[in-house]
């Protein structure tokens, strides 16, 4: 049946092919392009209003700002990547008995879904580019820091390298010529989760991390 | 007929409503403004809104093309495609899917073309539990009512009047009107069921050929929850929505977001290209995308009506309308209310069962002025409102010339005699300006708010002739 509907809807399509014009001539959509502190300034401040927190940091001393961040959130466990960019500056950075506690998961996500849902309290990780005009994070979740860490656990930290930040989604796209090979997932995340479904009115944490915040090197 | 009386009594009740005109009132001037900032330079805008129609007239044009390319590349990249003709092959294909994984729980994220399906009864009907999980959604489905916008679904319904349906459904949690509160517990009962549902459902807002992606555009989290944790993915959406380029994605992303809420962007951007690879800890195993056509392709054969395919449903269109605004979303009585669902709906469903929301427009413009991809809609409706009458049966329009009546066509015709016969038309007009006195004064509902229009005693030729003018 469905091999049928297939034929038969292309078919249709194909006979009544419209006769305007199609060109694809591409006007110029005029696009900004700041110089790399307005684009740090513009990322941030979009962000922040939207209430996320973006923070400036010290390529080496970043794992400082971190932690003082999870401790003054009174976090119990962090979920990091061992095997992801970050994790052997962030395991380094952490005394044994420190808080929040570092928390490594290499399972899929069916052997710990629980934990996941329930128990865990924050998780990091990197970035793979952001957009300033839009104040975005681009994640290509991977492997090792896979898609659900960025959704389930109610804060989301990410590490973000200044040089990767672009001016806007389209720069993203051509720059990094995407369309020679998508991955699985890719994300772009402007803040935390949120919705104005009950009388417009802006509520925080719907159903993604109630807290995102990016921690900016520079 | 019938479904004519039952449009005006349901409009009749909506203007009775102070509710409803209060609610979208305020919710309309809102978003108004939030869309006017969204884009300070109209310069810029008009660029961009010629960009947006360019994309989406470029692929309609080459649709079956891009519709094969996609298929081609969701295949090599282990998505798994299906096509339905109707409502009832898609949601037939989509309970065969949920029986191969046993499933009898399935969670949603916003899908208008879900809605369009009717899928959550349909579902219902064979055993199978259906959860909405976009926050307006849950809201709606938990009062058993349909959205009355396409984005913010739940715009009809006051914070007191969710908070009582919180308390009747969940007793346990204590009430509270708090929209920061009742948020919360919404996350908390719906966290549980992203946990438990073994196949996840959402709808497509762009499919890009190129890649065989799927994109969706979320605020809440809710539609990546429903495509990232569950072992089942499937999509719907209607066979329009593919574009050719991954380049095209930035500027409808921007007309789209901006035209809608007036946000910059939305908090989640999900671009979906393929199942869970090897070695990978999430996402799902199976992704299945359904292409739907339900009337689409027969939209597609004319060559004006056409331009109603290239939506991107962001709602700008309902929210500038003053018909819309006054009546709220449910009067239409169709899936998608508001100006563009006054052109699609008839479209789809025939003009027999939906002709009168062609007529349901003041034809003010303000639509056509606001449509991120320029869809002309005034002029779509007056389309429409000829298919309606039409008798020639040249056109592919479902339900043509259905509004068609013996008297109406009767009086053009007289009309278009008289007018083509000079002698006889000073005579008719000569005999209607002297027996103005009776004409009648109340012509059905027009004279309910206004006065009868008065003929003048002299007609205009006889003036004309008074003051010199020569008649030749």
């Amino acid at each position: 049946m469905t091999n049928n509907a297939r034929d038969a809807i292309l078919q249709r399509l194909q006979n009544s092919q419209p006769s305007f014009d199609n060109s694809d001539k591409s006007v110029s959509v005029e696009a900004p392009e700041w110089p790399i502190k307005e684009r740090i300034e513009q990322f941030k401040s979009i962000l922040e209003s939207v209430r996320a927190e973006v923070l400036l940091a010290h390529p080496d001393h970043w794992t400082d700002t971190l932690k003082s961040l999870a401790k003054k959130k009174q976090l119990n466990n962090l979920l990091f990547a061992k095997k992801g960019p970050l994790g052997k500056t962030i395991e380094d950075a952490w005394d044994v008995n420190e808080q929040p506690s570092l928390v490594n998961n290499e399972r899929p996500i069916s052997e710990w879904k629980e934990s996941l849902f329930f128990h865990i309290d924050a998780a990091v990780t990197s970035s793979r580019a952001a957009i300033a005009e839009t104040g975005s994070l681009v994640l290509w979740p991977t492997e090792h820091e896979p898609r659900s860490w960025s959704l389930v656990p109610p804060v989301h930290f990410v590490v973000l390298d200044a040089d990767k930040l672009y001016n806007t989604f389209a720069e993203v796209v051509e720059h990094e010529q995407w369309q020679q090979g998508m991955p699985t997932n890719a994300l772009l995340i402007s803040g935390p989760s949120k919705s104005a479904d009950i009388e417009q009115t802006l509520a925080y944490g719907v159903h993604g991390p109630t807290d995102l915040i990016v921690i900016v090197l520079t | 007929m019938q479904q004519s009386a039952e449009f005006h009594t349901r409009v009749e009740h909506a203007l009775a409503n102070g509710q409803i005109k209060t609610s979208f009132r305020s919710a309309m001037d809102g978003l108004m403004a939030k869309r006017k900032a969204a884009f300070p330079d109209p310069e810029a805008l008009e660029t961009l809104r010629f960009r947006g129609a360019q994309i989406r007239a470029n692929s309609l044009s080459k649709l079956h093309e891009l519709l094969e390319q996609l298929e081609n590349n969701c295949h090599k990249n282990g998505i798994q495609v299906h096509w339905a003709e109707r409502i009832e092959d898609a949601n037939n294909i989509v309970l065969t899917i949920m029986q191969n994984h046993q499933a009898d729980l399935l969670i949603k994220g916003k899908s208008m073309v879900s809605e369009e399906m009717e899928l959550n009864r349909f579902l219902e009907q064979h055993g199978i539990e259906c959860i909405e999980s976009d926050l307006g959604e849950y809201i709606l489905q938990l009062a058993g009512e349909p959205p009355s916008h396409i984005v913010a679904p739940a715009i009809h319904k006051s914070r007191q009047q969710i908070a009582q349906l919180f308390n009747e459904k969940f007793p346990d949690i204590p009430y509270s009107d708090d929209v920061d509160r009742l948020t919360r517990n919404a996350r908390e009962i719906l966290r549980k069921k992203f946990y438990a549902a073994r196949v996840g459902l959402s709808g497509v807002n762009f499919a890009v050929a190129e890649t065989g992606t799927l994109c969706l555009v979320e605020n809440e989290g809710n539609g990546r929850m429903c495509t990232t944790v569950p072992p089942v993915h499937i999509a719907v959406t209607g066979i329009e929505k593919v574009v050719e380029k991954l380049e095209h994605i930035p500027p409808l992303l921007k007309l789209l977001c901006r035209s809608a809420t007036g946000q910059a962007i939305t908090t989640y951007f999900n671009m979906i290209t393929s199942p869970r690879k090897q070695g990978e800890k999430d996402g799902p195993e199976e992704i299945h995308l359904v292409l739907l056509d339900n009337g689409r392709s027969r939209i597609y054969e004319d060559d004006e009506l056409i331009t109603t395919l290239r939506c991107i449903r962001c709602g700008a269109c309902m929210n500038h309308c003053p018909v819309y605004a006054r009546i709220g979303g449910h009067a239409y009585g169709s899936t998608i209310p508001g100006p563009i669902g006054s052109i699609l709906e008839p479209q789809k469903a025939g003009l027999d069962k939906l002709g009168d929301l062609p007529s349901a427009s003041t034809l003010c413009g303000a639509c056509a002025e606001v449509c991120p991809v320029h869809i002309p809609i005034p002029k779509l409706l007056n389309r429409l409102r000829f298919e309606r009458t039409r008798n020639d049966h040249a056109g592919a329009t479902l339900g043509q010339s259905s509004g068609r009546t013996v008297m109406e066509a009767g009086i053009w015709k007289g009309w278009s005699w008289v007018h083509s016969q000079p002698r006889l038309y000073r005579l008719a007009m000569y005999i209607i300006t002297r027996l103005r006195k009776l004409l009648p004064q109340r012509i059905g509902p027009w004279t309910q708010v206004r006065k009868a229009p008065h003929i003048a005693q002299k007609t205009l030729h006889e003036l004309a002739l008074k003051e010199g003018f020569n008649d030749k």
